[in-house]
């Protein structure tokens, strides 16, 4: 039986599809047949970000309205052959997903993958919580930044009422903080939120912290996960995230200003 | 007639909504009526002088009482209350209703039972509030009424709206956004961030209680205020909010 995680923010633009990608390609690697769908119908990115935007034939909506098989639709990542992906339509609207539709999807996946991830679009509307709907567990990606804060926390509302678990009444979905674009010297000088204030406000089991890293960037424009980058502060940080998740126990990083060495400080830090 | 511009249009008809408490009645002895009446509104702390009234004389009626309309009507008047419409009536109350210059609404009968006939029956007031509350519409207040006390035990996230017809009480964080609200008190053992409303049908000697003050906005039987007007050196405290002469006041816990 899969296990469905929604990645999910309520704020756009914090990192909710740099972590589908890292997270999925993570599993992926540890040898889970991971599926990773993309529910940002008409404005999707999880392709780029993937790489395989160049091999979408059929998309989710097709699959939903009949137009194509799963399999046909389902895209193999080149570089792990346990990942694969479902691209979100471009030229439809989220109007045409629907419950069942999505029901019947996650359902066929369940049989033969370990872990599904949705990479919800952001908002609180129908492409976010039909992304949510199915969760088992959630990973709340939050900026350490007051407007993001504030969409995590009802986002997460949202999720302990409008979730098919807490409306059958059945175990609610689990949460986890996933804090991201965190960077120790801003904290430390007072202009960032910490994690301490963060967690003041929601409260969460969390997850990991992925620090501000120009390597992010440079994995979207290459189409790379960025857990691929293994030389990448966020690339490791995201690696330790997927460790964590699969019950190892690892010590968060990323959280203090890294202290340079006297050779970093004489040739220059790494980026 | 001067040449001023006036516009061509002098009025116009929009649609609102006004908030009449409703008397209900259970007696038709004036002299019973009026003792209670005086007694309610000493404690009503100038809540009901000068304020319309809907009359109800569903209970009476059931009770097959006279209800003398016209005497009623002028009682209420003495006591500078306004009375507009009646409700329940039959057709001779209504007549009579109409003769004093009331209205009559076509009000759906209250799906109250009529309580049984106790030696001294007492003139019940009962105040009725608009839409804060947007979910229950037809609270019920029977003569004894039964509070169903909420305990809520998560964080109530930012966007969620509780709602209790008793007293409420949280043993964690209201958020930033989100909306609690009770008919009686309201104990928040956490931090308060969002808006609370106590006592939500009219009860002004409801209280909130907090072990953290951060709230948007505090509100008891109507009265409110907004985070901006919260004094300081109340914030970020225990505090106990309560009304007094129609204004919040807000201690130390």
């Amino acid at each position: 039986m899969a296990r469905i995680i929604v990645v999910t923010s309520g704020k756009g633009g914090v990192g909710k599809t740099t972590s589908s990608a890292a997270i999925s390609m993570g599993l992926a690697l540890r040898g889970h047949k991971t599926a990773i769908i993309d529910f940002d119908v008409g404005l999707r990115n999880l392709d780029l970000i993937m790489g395989c935007e160049r091999r979408v034939v059929y998309d989710l909506v097709n699959v939903i309205n009949g137009e194509a098989t799963l399999n046909q639709a389902l895209i193999k990542d080149k570089r792990c052959e346990n990942l694969f992906i479902l691209p979100a339509s471009q030229t439809r609207d989220k109007d045409a997903l629907s419950i069942e539709g999505v029901g019947k999807i996650l359902e066929d996946l369940a049989k033969d993958y370990e872990y599904i991830v949705c990479d919800s679009p952001a908002g609180i509307e129908r492409g976010a919580t039909l992304a949510m709907y199915f969760a088992d567990d959630a990973f709340v990606v939050t900026n350490p930044e007051v407007s993001s804060v504030r969409d995590s926390d009802r986002m997460l509302g949202i999720l302990s009422s409008k979730s098919r678990r807490a409306e059958n009444g059945e175990e609610p979905i689990k949460e986890y903080l996933l804090l991201t674009r965190y960077n120790p010297e801003r904290v430390e000088l007072g202009e960032m939120l910490s994690v301490e204030d963060v967690q003041e406000i929601l409260s969460l089991q969390l997850l990991g912290i992925v620090p501000e890293s120009k390597s992010i960037l440079t994995a979207s424009n290459s189409g790379m996960p960025v857990i691929l980058d293994e030389e990448s502060d966020a690339g490791q940080a995201y690696s330790d995230i997927v460790a964590r998740y699969l019950g190892e126990d690892k010590p968060q990083r990323f959280i203090k200003k890294e202290k340079k060495g006297l050779l970093q400080k004489l040739f220059g830090g790494k980026s | 007639m001067s040449g001023a511009s006036q516009p061509k249009t002098a009025l116009e008809f929009k649609s609102t909504s006004l908030t009449v408490p409703a008397l209900l009645l259970a007696s038709n002895d004036l002299a019973t009526i009026e003792e209670n009446l005086r007694e309610k509104i000493a404690q009503g702390a100038g809540f009901f002088q000068d304020s319309p009234v809907l009359i109800d004389v569903h209970r009476a009626n059931a009770l097959e009482l006279e209800v003398d309309v016209a005497g009623l009507v002028s009682l209420l008047r003495k006591l500078a209350l306004v009375p507009i419409s009646l409700r329940g009536g039959t057709e001779a109350q209504n007549s009579a209703a109409l003769a004093q210059g009331l209205f009559l609404r076509a009000a759906a009968p209250s799906t109250r039972k009529p309580s049984p006939a106790s030696r001294a029956p007492e003139v019940v007031v009962e105040a009725a509030v608009e839409a804060v509350v947007e979910e229950n519409a037809d609270i019920r207040r029977d003569i004894a009424p039964t509070a169903a006390n909420k305990v809520i035990t998560q964080p109530v996230r930012s966007g969620q709206r509780v709602y209790s017809h008793g007293d409420l009480t949280v043993t964690a964080t209201v958020s930033a956004g989100a909306e609690i609200m009770a008919e009686g008190n309201i104990h928040v053992y956490g931090s308060l961030r969002g808006r609370a409303l106590a006592g939500v049908q009219g009860d002004s000697s409801c209280r909130i209680f907090c072990m953290d003050l951060q709230a948007e906005l505090l509100s008891i039987a109507g009265i409110y205020q907004l985070r901006d007007d919260i004094p300081k050196e109340r914030q970020y405290k225990p505090a106990q909010i309560s009304l007094a002469d129609q204004m919040l006041v807000i201690k130390e816990l």
